[in-house]
């Protein structure tokens, strides 16, 4: 059956935990995780809301594969209106807390208005209550996690739990989950501190009901499983460089911004890349990389398991904190990037020290690095000082300044209050808002939309702002998933940008993860849907869903104040050509795809869906 | 051929597909919490160690059982709990040095693993190799092999 039917909804103001029966019609729409929670956030809260006031809600949802052996079936999200942009948040990850949920007997919790004071939400499956939690507020949330798992003498819990910058009003803080996976983007983990919310502990021992057609679900996920293996990217290229697989390739292709998006390419790239990663250091001979690690029920397990050099200078006088002694989450490619190349640093082990910071007081290291980015710019331009740094000598490649404004952002103290605020509100207050590389306020991730035409298009129109997860052209337009496309083209563009998306939205709703789409088509996913769930989950019906989805968070954000005019990308991608290297020339020609990809979409020139859009998708 | 299972916690990615392909055989349910295959996840090492019954001759549990509750399958040579008989004494669980034979409060029984009547599951879920089904007789041979492999002349050339 897949789902469990059952939703938690929980009254911060309150103080009560109400269940209810999941809305079985929107699920047969909605699927579940990030459609169903957008239907319920949509349905029951104000578009224009505050997302920092009690009127706005916070989901936490699974999907219907969630806690099954469908591959990657492990996922959860968190919904809710995000402070950085305004527009809708939805935040995916991975770990094991999304089974815990499930085996607990939830598919999704509510969380409504504000505690008077802090607390964290206990689940012990059908046991729910929110408890004090004064004693967590104030601490990471690595310290916090372990508190908890003190508290309760119970090393099975999992937990999902915020830091201290989210308390302390960073716009970008994220909610990790099982110390090193997190719903890292939009400032979800914002809004949950601002409802006084500290965790959220669950053990779930209830067990998920066999599947609707358990013969061809099982068939259909050894189906899946055997195409990932095979596969080159999902198969080899994850499991042994994870997502840093992509550093040389992208900076190869003439794809990967640095310095603030001044520049593209970046030379240093390879001291930060995954192959660097597995290379011995001097100083004990060991690499970077311990291991690889696996979400749960992930069979690719990309995950980067890693250790910062003893000797570095970042933790070689903090022997006390075992906490960066031993092997933790390790560097993905976008934080690599963000807090790399983007900042012009290429210590592997200053990047793996901060990755580190970024998981221990949970927040999102694509935003922070892109902000200090951003930071150092208007520092060379002589905009931001010393005196507004507090003496930091904030100038690109500076990998001790980079640490030590880290370190200021998590306490939230002088300069790194600026810097919680992300790049948007940061180069508006000092003077130059055009350096702020960002859609709808959110940061760019690590492909340059001059350099990677389509990825340009899916950031001016994704529902989050410049994100790649939500339509990732650059498996057609760089590694030829599932097919090629040229990367310096524009035409065909909008037609493929498309696709992407409204496939992602319903990946993103499934339970399972965005990486099986390097191997897995519709074709592979849709007969795990359908024989796992009740209706029919046909490849047309997903991709119908999809796009419904997709729709809807457009119309959410279109009430929340948004226009056409949002859909756009910094002046810098529009009109400073690259300088050099393969794509050498290029702007973005976003211009050229933009009215195409409204049209295709079925809205008008305005970017608002028609009637007809409208009915056809049922909304 | 009796067959053993055999665990390589440096293969092991701590997925969990061996817990819920035991649950799911045992239960009819994705139940990760009732599986009687656990792996340990030591964060700051880095490690991830499947653990199960090895399935001892002389069992402890075997032997100390009240009520001849546990018995071996002569195919399979596996110990297995007989729910009718097993009064949920917990002797068993004392008794066993691996910890792989528990108490379960939901049945008031034991349980441990039985090696699925001689096609385990665990071992058919694990994308990685880090839980095989072998002869039992053979279970040291690919460390064997790896030590053999040192003599080899290319072993040698740098």
């Amino acid at each position: 059956m897949s789902w469990t039917r059952k939703v938690l909804r929980v009254n911060l103001t309150e103080g009560t935990c109400t269940p209810e029966p999941l809305n079985m019609e929107w699920a047969h729409d909605y699927l579940g995780q990030r459609g169903l929670a957008t239907k319920y956030l949509v349905e029951e809260t104000d578009p224009k809301v505050d997302p920092l006031s009690p009127g706005n809600k916070m989901i936490m949802a699974t999907g219907p594969l969630t806690g099954t052996m469908a591959s990657t079936g492990g996922r959860y999200s968190v919904i809710t209106k995000g402070p950085l942009t305004g527009a809708i948040a939805c935040s995916n990850s991975g770990g094991f807390i999304g089974n815990e949920f499930k085996n607990a007997g939830w598919d999704m919790i509510i969380f409504e208005g504000k505690s008077p004071k802090p607390v964290y939400l206990y689940i012990e499956n059908d046991l729910t209550e929110l408890r004090p939690a004064d004693h967590l507020w104030g601490k990471s949330a690595w310290e916090a996690d372990e508190m908890l798992h003190k508290d309760h003498q119970d090393p099975n819990l999992k937990i999902a739990v915020v830091g201290r910058p989210a308390e302390a009003g960073c716009l970008f803080a994220a909610i990790v989950n099982d110390l090193h996976r997190a719903a890292g983007r939009s400032g979800v983990g914002t809004v949950m501190a601002s409802k006084n919310l500290k965790a959220v502990a669950v053990r779930g021992t209830l067990g998920i009901a066999a599947p609707e057609n358990p013969d061809a679900f099982f068939e259909a996920v050894a189906d899946g499983k055997e195409v990932l293996a095979e596969n080159a990217v999902t198969g080899e290229g994850l499991p042994t460089y994870g997502t840093q697989v992509l550093m040389n390739v992208i900076n190869s292709v003439g794809g990967l911004p640095a310095h603030n998006m001044r520049d593209v390419g970046f030379d240093k790239a390879e001291n930060i890349s995954g192959e660097a990663m597995h290379e011995p250091r001097a100083s004990d001979g060991k690499p970077n990389l311990t291991t690889n690690g696996a979400c749960f029920g992930c069979t690719i397990a990309c995950g980067r398991i890693s250790t910062i050099d003893k000797t570095h200078f970042s933790i070689k006088d903090q022997a006390d904190k075992p906490q960066y002694q031993g092997a933790s989450g390790g560097l993905e490619y976008e934080a690599a990037w963000s807090l790399g190349a983007d900042t012009g640093v290429d210590d592997l082990d200053a990047l793996t020290y901060v990755n580190f910071l970024c998981n221990e007081d949970a927040i999102d290291p694509i935003t922070l690095g892109c902000t200090i980015a951003a930071a150092m710019e208007l520092f060379e331009d002589g905009k931001i000082t010393l005196e507004d740094t507090g003496g930091i000598d904030l100038r690109f490649g500076n990998a001790k300044a980079l640490v030590e404004v880290i370190e200021l952002t998590i306490s939230g103290e002088g300069f790194g209050a600026d810097i919680g605020q992300g790049s948007k509100r940061l180069c508006e207050k000092y003077g130059d808002p055009d350096l702020s590389m960002s859609v709808k306020g959110l940061e760019f991730p690590a492909y340059d939309p001059r350099g990677i035409q389509g990825i340009g298009l899916n950031y001016a129109t994704s529902n989050r702002g410049a994100c790649h997860v939500r339509g990732y052209t650059i498996a057609s337009e760089v590694l030829g998933i599932p097919v090629k496309t040229d990367q310096n083209d524009a035409e065909g563009k909008p037609e493929l940008v498309k696709a992407f998306q409204d496939a992602t939205a319903l990946v993103d709703s499934a339970g399972i993860c965005l990486f099986t789409t390097f191997a897995w088509g519709m074709d592979n996913i849709a007969p795990q849907i359908d024989a796992a769930c009740e209706g029919d989950w046909s490849v047309d019906k997903c991709l119908e869903a999809g796009e419904r989805i997709w729709n809807m968070e457009r119309m959410y954000n279109n009430a929340a104040g948004f226009t056409s005019d949002d859909d756009t990308l910094p002046k810098r991608l529009l009109k400073e050509a690259v300088k050099s290297g393969p794509t050498k020339g290029n702007v973005s020609r976003l211009g050229e795809m933009l009215p195409k990809y409204y049209e295709i979409r079925g809205w008008s020139d305005k970017g608002i869906p028609s009637s007809e859009t409208i009915s056809r998708l049922g909304l | 051929m009796q067959k053993s299972l055999h665990l390589d916690p440096a293969k092991c990615t701590g997925c969990l597909q061996c817990e819920m392909a035991c649950s799911y055989e045992k239960l009819g349910e994705f139940n990760p919490s009732r599986s009687l295959i656990k792996v340990f996840t030591f964060h700051e090492e880095g490690r991830f160690s499947p653990y199960t019954c090895t399935q001892c001759d002389e069992a402890w549990c075997m032997r100390t059982c009240p009520v001849d509750a546990i018995t071996m399958d002569l195919t399979t040579g596996a110990m297995v709990v007989s729910e009718n008989k097993c009064v949920g004494c917990k002797v068993c669980t004392i008794a066993c040095p691996f910890g792989t034979i528990n108490y379960v409060q939901e049945t008031g029984k034991v349980a441990k693993c039985d090696l699925c009547g001689g096609d385990p599951e665990c071992a058919k879920a694990c994308p990685t190799e880090a839980i095989v089904f072998i002869d039992s007789n053979a279970t040291g041979y690919d460390r064997m092999k790896a030590f053999a492999e040192k003599s080899l002349p290319s072993a040698n050339a740098s």
